[in-house]
């Protein structure tokens, strides 16, 4: 991967929807050039999605995210991923992380209600059989996620015409 | 009232920005996008706001050494020989100011006295001019032209000499051009400094946002460090520009001569903009390249946006703004500006009021987010359809 790659990176992070001719202006490079290093990377799956950032707070609908700690015991031979793909499989798995530490799974689990997450953990995780233990974190509030924060206290304070 | 003024300040006339700045920030209408404001759109690093709150909570709040805290004016010394080649003693040669704008006054006070001529290549910045008529000085304006990409002509800057020029006022990288000098470029310029023995006052606020190629200082070139004040700040390049930290250095005598004036009025800048200034010198450089980096990235934007919408305009080098000509529309830049703020709701800065040159012009900056500039650019594009 080299700097011209990685600038594109940084720059459809900041905002997925440049296009690539906007891309190539700001980078003072050529169009088709950006276009094919985006291919490039799309084909090999460094970028894998184009997605928003939403404040689901901000939106009338019933969502709960939880953060679930799972303690597993590994698989001979696969260690943790047999276990871990056998998660995120789920639809309502929307990540899942091996961590250093406490535990070995952070799955991040979303539904429509408390008692939908509760189930999934109660009914889908737990029976896991390498599945030793659980901990379930709902998440009350974002306040940032992405690197963008949420509340309102980003606006513009400057003046409109400064010398 | 007006009878007790002082002659030199009723002499001054009115900001040329003033009307528009007041027609422009009495709108609150949120849907406003605004190209005018001279100041980056990022907030001071969290880091350097810190070691301010940290300060206070330390109970740093004491008065400083006149000139600065050593430790700041040491750090300031060390960046500008690590950052451009200027060898300064943080003891002798340098003061922490109010911001850029007192060491442009503390400059300007020890030099100029009554008839001096102080020869402005413009447009540029507005204060130079009213801050020499108050000591009594003749500002004599040096004209840059877009074809020369706004730099300062030898032959230009002959064509204004008179016995009784005195002080050339430098800024560059340019607001509100974009332009800058380089070494070979300012070769004929030193020349004649150093013939007709002019002292020079280099503002460099925008030093470090020069993008292709390092800012060259006019201090850094033979014989002129003796010649010239380098006057530079924070609030640019480390997006401070509410702290008002600048600085000042030159030569001894100068430097002290200045350093009277300093401690008569301000005393010494506040500790706790002082401490912030040490931090982002220490531990802010990273960060700051990074800030130049996306200021570059949106000025290859807004150029090519202008000259897409058919407006010409001469590639800035240097600081935030693009200049693009607008002598097409048939609109003087000041009915351009007023027009565009009220019909497409875009703030740009006429050019008129940077002097001589300036006339034909808008200032646009482009220290605003990459979707409100397409935003912006799109707009001016449908107006001039319009015009």
């Amino acid at each position: 991967m080299d700097q011209f790659h990685t600038n594109i990176l940084e720059l459809l992070r900041e905002d997925s929807r440049r296009s690539p001719a906007v891309i190539a202006t700001m980078l003072g490079a050529e169009e088709e050039a950006v276009k094919q290093a985006i291919k490039d990377l799309e084909d090999d799956h460094v970028i894998v999605k184009y997605s928003a950032v939403v404040n689901w707070d901000k939106v009338d609908e019933n969502k709960v995210t939880a953060l679930i700690e799972v303690q597993i015991t590994p698989e001979r031979g696969r260690g943790f991923d047999a276990i871990a793909e056998r998660i995120y499989l789920y639809p309502e798995v929307k990540s899942v992380y091996l961590m250093s530490g406490g535990y070995d799974l952070l799955v991040e689990v979303e539904g429509k209600s408390l008692m939908e997450v509760a189930a999934f953990v109660s009914n889908k995780l737990s029976p896991i059989e390498s599945v030793l233990s659980t901990k379930t974190h709902f998440i009350l509030k974002k306040y940032k996620q992405d690197g963008v924060i949420f509340e309102d206290h980003e606006d513009d304070h400057r003046l409109m015409i400064s010398p | 009232m007006s009878d007790y003024l002082n002659p030199m300040v009723r002499a001054i006339p009115p900001s040329g920005i003033r009307r528009f700045f007041d027609m422009a920030n009495a709108s609150k209408d949120k849907d406003v996008i605004t190209l005018g404001v001279g100041e980056p759109d990022f907030v001071t690093p969290w880091h350097v706001r810190d070691a301010a709150v940290y300060g206070l909570e330390r109970g740093r709040t004491s008065y400083t050494a006149n000139a600065g805290m050593i430790e700041l004016r040491e750090a300031i010394t060390e960046y500008l020989y690590t950052r451009f080649q200027l060898e300064y003693d943080p003891e002798h040669e340098v003061i922490v100011t109010i911001g850029g704008s007192e060491a442009i006054d503390l400059a300007l006070r020890a030099l100029v006295g009554p008839g001096d001529e102080v020869l402005i290549p413009e447009p540029t910045y507005l204060p130079y001019s009213p801050l020499s008529m108050l000591n009594g000085g003749v500002a004599v304006p040096v004209e840059t032209k877009p074809e020369h990409q706004f730099k300062l002509q030898a032959e230009d800057l002959m064509a204004k000499l008179t016995p009784r020029s005195k002080v050339l006022i430098l800024c560059y990288p340019s607001n509100p051009t974009g332009g800058i000098m380089s070494y070979e470029d300012w070769l004929p310029i030193a020349k004649i400094v150093e013939e007709h023995d002019l002292i020079v006052i280099s503002d460099e606020i925008y030093a470090e946002l020069t993008y292709e190629g390092r800012h060259v200082s006019f201090a850094s070139l033979p014989n002129m460090k003796e010649r010239t004040i380098v006057v530079s700040g924070f609030s640019k390049a480390f997006a401070m520009t509410g702290w008002r930290m600048g600085y000042v250095c030159g030569h001894p005598d100068l430097i002290s001569a200045m350093l009277k004036i300093h401690q008569y009025t301000v005393m010494c800048a506040p500790i706790m903009g002082q401490i912030a200034a040490l931090e982002a010198l220490r531990n802010g450089i990273e960060e700051m390249e990074k800030m130049v980096e996306s200021y570059n990235r949106r000025r290859r934007l807004v150029v090519e946006g202008f000259r897409q919408i058919g407006l010409p305009c001469h590639e800035p080098q240097g600081a935030f703004y693009a200049f693009p000509d607008i002598r097409g529309t048939g609109l003087t830049s000041e009915e351009f500006a007023q027009r565009l703020l009220r019909e497409a709701k875009v703030a740009v800065v006429p050019g008129h009021v940077f002097g001589l040159g300036g006339e034909g012009f808008i200032r646009c900056s482009y220290a605003t987010s990459v979707n409100q500039l397409l935003e912006a650019i799109e707009r001016i594009g449908s107006f001039i359809q319009k015009i």
